[in-house]
């Protein structure tokens, strides 16, 4: 099969447009999950789907796609989504966050601000905040539509008397526009503050067909106590190739005895830093 | 014993209900209910399984839709029809001003959320957003309702079924609502249980002057607790006025075999 045997980006015209109606309407309505007919993409659930289809939704040819996963371009997941686009819409890919017009992500947000005119894309696995108290779909809808929220500080107030402090690092819940309660998709809360950007972010779910959004420049707040504020935390150090202090990083297992270091998430960042010059702590002992 | 005299702090009544009904298809569930409540008022319920108790709670706290009549409760001094007003407005009187304690415990708590928790959901709900101040609060209604302080971060799984139901009573209470309704909130428990939990129940009523609305089958319930009794029948209220009167003193037939019946056993 040759790439010509495909509708540009895959899906058809018709599904297209009803995904781009939804997306609309999510935009109009910052946090509101906006149900939609997913599609069948010749991929499985989990692996992105709902973003997939967002992204295949919004893609002009003129478009440059830029696809991570946990904040890297060269991961199996990442490399097959960019694959898969360039193939069927022949659009241009990169891994630079600046170059980027449509970005697709999982579990992060570069760390090098969007600008506006860019387009963020999350792929969601559980798009409903309120699901891991109020199992029953009906009355977590019903809890939206009247503002009933309570339950998004229990949630909060049971982490506090467990551990001390609010232990959810991940899928940290936030307020949209003093509306709407919003998982803002599995990233570390450290990325929560950059949900206030100047891009557009569309979030796609896949198999729980709901697509939302946060138009550009909208009020995201994430949820606390007074005397339990929302703290962006990460690790307290520095990435080992690049120095960065300010950058979201992971923990790595360097060799088999036990070696550790901590890096950059997001690997466009640190490329750009170590390119700019910067290096950390595991290059200079190479040195 | 007897009950309290009522507290009678107003001139216009909490809760007055007129000509309500709900049908399940054909059969009734309860027909042509009237009552009026007033303010520090308790009203029992009482009656035989399928008279209609539970429906007609059901109705009053917003459960269900009645297929007619009205269920007018005072809204900032003025009666208001809470069977037809929007849906969000009654469900934000149900988490303030009403209460609803479940004869099954579980059905009123999350069995998944900690002592604590459950007791702050309504604090929560209302808008707190100080932990220190939620769980000072939770401790203190622990405290109430004789549950140990330092439960408050187990589940209500590891409670006993006293317990649950003694806490599912703290989390109705905290928020100081004007009208409790309890579906056999004494209902299968162990008689000893009965008795402390119901003694704890008398406690709180007299000291927060609570308005409430109790079903039970058990009269000894509403001879501790009602100052007003109603007794339903096939979905009717056959009989109504005040406890001590209905029950010395029953006028209907069947309220005769009911009082009779529970006193031979
Ligand atoms: N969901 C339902 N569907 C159909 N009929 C119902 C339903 N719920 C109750 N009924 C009927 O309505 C009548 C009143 O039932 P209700 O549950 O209100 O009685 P009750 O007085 O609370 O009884 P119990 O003491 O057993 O709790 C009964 O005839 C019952 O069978
Ligand atoms: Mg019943």
């Amino acid at each position: 099969m040759t790439a010509t045997d495909y509708n540009f980006a895959y899906l058809d015209e018709q599904t297209k447009r009803m995904i781009r109606r939804t997306i609309l309407k999510a935009l109009a309505i910052p946090g509101y999950q906006a149900p939609f007919a997913s599609r069948e993409m010749p991929m499985p659930y989990g692996w992105g789907t709902g973003g997939v289809q967002v992204t295949a939704a919004v893609l002009t040819p003129e478009d440059r796609l830029k696809v991570i996963d946990q904040g890297a371009d060269d991961t199996t997941n990442a490399v097959s989504i960019r694959r898969f686009f360039a193939r069927t819409a022949g659009v241009a890919t990169t891994e630079a966050t600046t170059e980027a017009t449509v970005i697709q992500t999982r579990h992060r947000i570069p760390e090098t601000p969007l600008t506006e005119g860019q387009i963020l894309v999350y792929q969601v696995p559980i798009p409903e905040p309120l699901r891991f108290l109020e199992p029953r779909e009906t009355e977590t809808r019903k809890m939206h539509s009247l503002e009933e929220y309570g339950l998004m500080h229990v949630k909060l107030y049971e982490d506090i008397a467990r551990h001390g402090a609010i232990a959810t690092a991940y899928a940290y819940p936030v307020k949209v526009e003093g509306r709407y309660v919003m998982d803002p998709s599995p990233i570390p809360k450290f990325d929560n503050p950059k949900l206030c950007s100047p891009a557009i972010q569309l979030f796609g779910a896949g198999r729980e067909q709901r697509i939302y959004a946060l138009p550009p420049h909208c009020s995201v707040v994430s949820l606390d106590f007074e005397d339990h504020p929302f703290e962006p935390s990460k690790a307290d150090a520095a990435c080992g190739l690049c120095g960065a202090t300010d950058s979201y990083l992971d923990e790595v297992i360097t060799d088999d005895e036990g070696g550790r270091m901590f890096l950059c998430s997001d690997t466009d960042y640190c490329a750009g830093r170590q390119a700019a010059g910067h290096r950390g702590a595991a290059q200079e002992d190479a040195a | 014993m007897n009950a309290p005299a009522p507290v009678v702090a107003s001139d216009a009544p909490l809760l007055r209900v007129r000509g309500l009904e709900k049908r399940y298809g054909a059969r009734i569930g309860c027909a042509a209910v009237s009552f009026d409540l007033w303010p520090g008022e308790v009203m029992g319920i009482v009656g035989e399984s399928g008279s209609g108790k539970s429906t007609l709670l059901g109705c009053l706290a917003g459960h269900m839709a009645p297929d007619a009549g009205e269920v007018l409760f005072d809204v900032g001094g003025v009666l208001r029809d809470t069977a037809r007003m929007a849906e969000a407005e009654r469900r934000r009187l149900a988490r303030t001003d009403w209460a609803f304690v479940h004869q099954h415990a579980h059905e009123g708590l999350r069995m998944g959320v900690s002592a604590g928790g459950n007791v702050g959901e309504r604090l929560m709900a209302v808008g707190a957003r100080h932990y220190g101040d939620i769980r000072a609060q939770a401790l203190d209604w622990l405290g109430r309702v004789e549950i140990a302080a330092d439960r408050i971060d187990d589940r209500p799984t590891a409670f006993s079924g006293g317990m649950r139901q003694r806490l599912q009573i703290a989390r109705n209470l905290v928020t100081g609502p004007r009208l409790v309704f309890m579906d056999e909130p004494t209902g299968g428990l162990d008689v000893s249980v009965q008795a402390r939990l119901l003694d704890l129940l008398r406690g709180l009523v007299r000291e927060m002057g609570l308005s409430a609305i109790i079903v039970t089958h058990d009269l000894a319930v509403v001879r501790l607790l009602a100052d007003r009794l109603m007794v339903m029948k096939d979905g009717l209220v056959v009989e109504q006025g005040l406890t001590d009167q209905v029950l010395d003193d029953p006028q209907h037939a069947y309220t005769q075999l009911l009082v009779a019946s529970v006193l031979q056993v």
